[in-house]
């Protein structure tokens, strides 16, 4: 009886709350406005990496009022809360899209809560930008990839390391879910297509929000003291990198000896760590805070007056924000409207500049190309640029590497096709 | 400054050694600096270590630190005072400072400079920096290094540093083609007495075309030293197991009072642990800022304040919500599930969603080497630290009239309120004791993981577990429990891999609550009834 009553309470409490958020959305609701969905976790575990994505976008909508809007209206930011909870990102996005009416969707950071959304933007026809380097193998029609693919950067660390360190033996440590799966699946086809043989690469998966690191490190410095040159390849998520990486500190791991190059690890997870004793670990990235261009030290001034925060720093998906956004608003200027279908045409082979000094153009399978930077972790933790591509790299949706997937190619302007295998000449795998 | 006038002593003894510094290779290899490539500066390196210049360990070490700048054509190393000098000719330099950069350093550039150090700084009067230098000797093997080696040797006093050398020495030898059989056959007999990991790794990966008898003997070393290896691992895996056993019973302890004596199911109980880690961040951030001499002990001066701060929050949990539901433990588990959420969107808007950085004192850096095992000075305080927290909390619970109070009213509340104990203040008090060990608990995890709102939700699961496998309402039973839990998942580990393990944990602690719902160490008697 008692839980019937407690649940009923609750009933009533959720649903007034609903009610007077309802109410002010309605209030805030203006006429002559295109609305911009922003779809980021501002609680839960994933708030750590996702909120600074929310602010970013809202100085990109505000720049772009002063500016005068878009087709002579003003952008309205739409901002709800997932939560970290991925049914809930479904819901959510399907609220911005049926309810609110936003012309664009910026959001999600993990694959699974991309994956979530998924079947709600293509039922409801909407457009995704999603920000976060990801492990590749999907193009969808509405959706637009502005991460890196694992071709813009896994494959380019691991020649780096190959090349410049002259590394034998690999660890491919990461977090147990889809990202590092596919990634170290991607990775160890192609380190065996490099004559690496199998006793010379290590798997290690962990938890989510792993802490102890203890008997991982003690392998990690076993495996690699077999006098072969040996560098750990970390696709650890977010939380578990901290006591990772003092854990190396305190065993004495040190950068000389096995560098660990990391592909989650960005400015805003170093900025939690002391970093002294890292110097000189590496991470593969598209951007750094440290990329020495105007463009990116105006960016930089803008973030820190748009955040009154003198020590904030910027990242790579947030430079993917400043993209993608871009991109789309180009995209509507060529089209004349924000109707989803026509954007979606309009936006292949847009090209806008990025903030390392190239222009990154929008291809086919909606992915961008990137340059592909490798940096070592400096004591103020920043990253100091070490290897950088020539020429932009464009992005692959589906792996060269991987026996599933290497006859497909996703092309949604003459094909209109998100996996037309090149073999069988069919779509649809 | 003792490292400044050790490379004072350093470069007299230099100076003295290369009577007639050449004036040839040294300033040639200067300007290799100024080409922003790795590979010049590393060919610039090896040039300026063996040019046995008077300048060149300065000029190294500059370049190490990030105070050897290049620009306009001059490469000048910056005095940690502040003035430019001019490398070249050690002379002050007039160039001007805003046209200089430093030289860009990257790992290849780092391992050259370690080896080079340790070439050049051999033979320092201090013996500290004489062990560095043998250890970077070890790990570079420069057969250009063997000279000094062995005059360093002849005139070694400090038995520690001589063994260091003699294994740099021998780490040279063994891959060295032209080195005589004996002097190969010694290498390999001092690289097993070393008998570590670094060793096997030398022994195991010998050039092809190494004599067969050295192969040989080199063969028979590596599989010694496997076999005490494997020996040491064994024991290695139960200090792990210790360590994150004194980890659970940290993070438990608190909820061993709450849950375990006083049977509120407290899910805000991991929130504590984090106030008590922010707590911790806010006092370094105030020393940092106010008494930076203070940061070595700024750990203890956290302990008092996070035992207040979480235990004053955990008085006011009590009194504004617990106390309306003693005996309903569905409400109270969906209230303090409330709370913890409440508590992290409140540390989340306070202090923001990102990591935020406790720093480690000197003290508990690095590791301490005994035979085969690495201990690390952090996992050792923590060990040491959960004992004390644990000893204090049985000794309150035991010999104060507070703690004669919580075990009175835990085993039966009316009688004791009968006697004319205030049962709801000791209710409050308990609470609070609880959460207070837990912000201490807070304190200590703020060393080894991350300080950020989600804290406490990765220690709330493992904690239940361990008061549940323990035995509820007594602290012995989190001891043992927390230390069964710890050893059990270090030992399976390395076999079933983290995932794995935990899984195969989890199923077994539901098998053994089947068979002993009250868990290991039960309370007997009418307490259970209460």
């Amino acid at each position: 009886m008692s839980i019937l009553n407690m649940t009923r309470r609750n009933l009533l409490a959720l649903t007034a709350a609903a009610l007077v958020s309802g109410a002010t959305a309605g209030a805030a609701r203006a006429e002559e406005t295109i609305k911009v969905g922003i779809l980021h976790s501002l609680s839960g575990t994933m708030a750590i990496s996702e909120t600074t994505l929310k602010d970013a976008m809202l100085m990109l909508i505000e720049e772009q009022n002063k500016k005068g809007g878009l087709l002579g209206k003003k952008l309205e930011a739409v901002v709800v809360d997932p939560a970290s909870n991925w049914p809930l990102f479904a819901e959510k996005a399907r609220e911005l899209i049926s309810k609110d009416k936003v012309a664009a969707v910026f959001g999600c950071w993990t694959s699974v809560s991309r994956k979530s959304v998924l079947p709600v933007f293509k039922e409801l026809n909407s457009i995704l930008f999603y920000p976060v380097q990801y492990e590749g193998e999907e193009s969808e029609r509405n959706v637009f990839y502005t991460g890196a693919a694992p071709n813009q950067q896994a494959i380019p660390a691991v020649d780096y390391l190959t090349k410049e360190e002259k590394v034998e033996r690999w660890v491919l440590a990461g977090t147990d879910y889809v990202y590092p799966r596919t990634t170290n699946k991607i990775l160890e086809a192609y380190l065996k297509s490099k004559g690496v043989k199998s006793e010379d690469i290590m798997i290690n998966y962990t938890p989510f929000g792993h802490s102890d690191w203890q008997t991982i490190v003690a392998d990690i410095k076993k495996f690699g003291s077999t006098g072969k040159k040996t560098a750990v390849v970390s696709t650890i998520n977010g939380d578990a990198n901290v006591p990772f990486y003092k854990e190396l500190a305190n065993q004495g791991v040190k950068a000389t000896d096995i560098p660990v190059v990391a592909f989650s690890v960005g400015e805003e997870e170093l900025a939690g760590i002391d970093t002294k004793p890292l110097v000189g670990h590496l991470a593969a990235w598209n951007y750094f805070q440290s990329v020495d261009t105007p463009d990116n030290k105006a960016f930089i001034e803008k973030w820190k007056a748009f955040t009154k925060n003198d020590k904030r720093v910027t990242n790579d998906p947030m430079e993917a924000h400043v993209i993608g956004f871009n991109m789309w608003v180009k995209a509507v200027e060529k089209a004349g409207t924000t109707d989803p279908d026509k954007v979606i045409d309009s936006i292949v082979g847009v090209q806008v500049p990025n903030l390392t000094g190239g222009v990154s153009e929008m291809l086919p399978n909606h992915h961008i190309t990137k340059p592909v930077l490798i940096g070592e972790i400096k004591e103020d933790g920043q990253f100091e640029t070490v290897s950088q591509t020539d020429a932009l790299v464009p992005g692959d949706a589906w792996s060269k590497y991987l026996d599933g997937s290497k006859d497909l190619i996703a092309d949604w302007k003459t094909l209109k096709c998100g996996n037309y295998n090149t073999v069988t000449k069919k779509c649809g795998a | 400054m003792t490292t400044l006038r050790t490379i004072f002593w350093a470069l007299v003894l230099l100076a003295g050694m290369t009577s007639v510094a050449m004036a040839g290779p040294y300033e040639d290899a200067l300007p290799r600096f100024a080409a922003d490539s790795y590979a010049d500066t590393e060919a610039a390196i090896a040039a300026v270590t063996s040019s046995g210049h008077s300048l060149s360990l300065r000029v190294i070490e500059a370049l190490r630190d990030g105070q050897l700048l290049v620009g306009a054509g001059q490469v000048v190393i910056r005095d940690i005072s502040g003035p430019l000098v001019d490398a070249a000719k050690g002379q002050p330099s007039g160039a001007n400072a805003g046209s200089l950069k430093p030289v860009r350093v990257n790992n290849r550039v780092r391992r050259a400079i370690e080896a080079a150090l340790g070439n050049l700084t051999l033979l320092s009067t201090d013996p500290g920096t004489r062990l560095e230098a043998a250890r970077a000797v070890f790990r570079s093997r420069d057969a250009a290094a063997l000279p000094t080696l062995d005059k360093a040797i002849a005139q070694e006093t400090s038995p520690n540093v001589r063994k260091a050398l003699r294994t740099a020495r021998a780490a040279i030898l063994l891959n060295k083609a032209d080195a005589s059989s004996a002097d190969r056959l010694g290498a390999v007999a001092t690289l097993k007495e070393r008998g570590d990991q670094e060793a096997l790794a030398l022994l195991s990966s010998l050039p092809s075309g190494t004599p067969s008898d050295i192969a040989e003997a080199a063969g028979k070393a590596t599989d010694s030293i496997r076999a005490r290896l494997a020996l040491w691992s064994a024991v290695q895996n139960i200090w792990y197991g210790i360590s994150l056993g004194s980890v659970l019973l940290l993070a438990a302890i608190g909820l061993a009072i709450t849950f375990g004596t006083m049977g509120v199911i407290n899910m805000a109980h991991g929130e504590m642990v984090m106030l008590g880690a922010y707590t911790t961040f806010v006092v370094q951030e105030l020393i940092r800022t106010y008494a930076p001499g203070l940061f070595e002990a700024s750990l203890f001066i956290a302990l008092p304040l996070a035992f207040l701060v979480a235990g004053v929050t955990g008085i006011l949990i009590e009194r504004l919500v617990i106390r309306f539901l003693y005996g309903r433990s569905l409400e109270t588990l969906l209230a303090t599930w409330g709370l913890s959420l409440i508590l992290q969107q409140a540390v989340r808007t306070l202090f923001g969603p990102t990591n935020r950085e406790v720093g480690t004192p000197a003290w508990m850096s690095g590791a301490l080497e005994i035979g085969g095992l690495s201990l690390t000075y952090n996992r050792i305080a923590i060990v040491v630290f959960a004992i004390l927290v644990f000893a204090v909390l049985q000794l309150v619970l035991r010999y104060t009239s507070l703690g004669l109070h919580v075990r009175a009213v835990t085993q039966n509340r009316r009688m004791a309120g009968s006697m004319g104990i205030k049962t709801s203040r000791v209710d409050a008090l308990a609470f609070g004791l609880g959460s207070g060990v837990a912000g201490i608990a807070g304190v200590a995890l703020s060393q080894i993981d991350n300080v950020s709102p989600n804290l406490g939700q990765g220690y709330i699961i493992d904690s239940f577990m361990v008061v549940v496998f323990g035995g509820v309402g007594n602290l012995w039973g989190t001891l043992v429990g927390a230390m069964t839990l710890g050893i059990a998942n270090k030992l399976l580990e390395p076999y079933a891999g983290a995932v794995l393990g935990k899984i195969v944990l989890l199923v077994g602690i539901i098998f053994f609550i089947q068979r002993r719902p009250r868990g290991l160490f039960a309370l007997k008697g009418r307490a259970v009834e209460a």
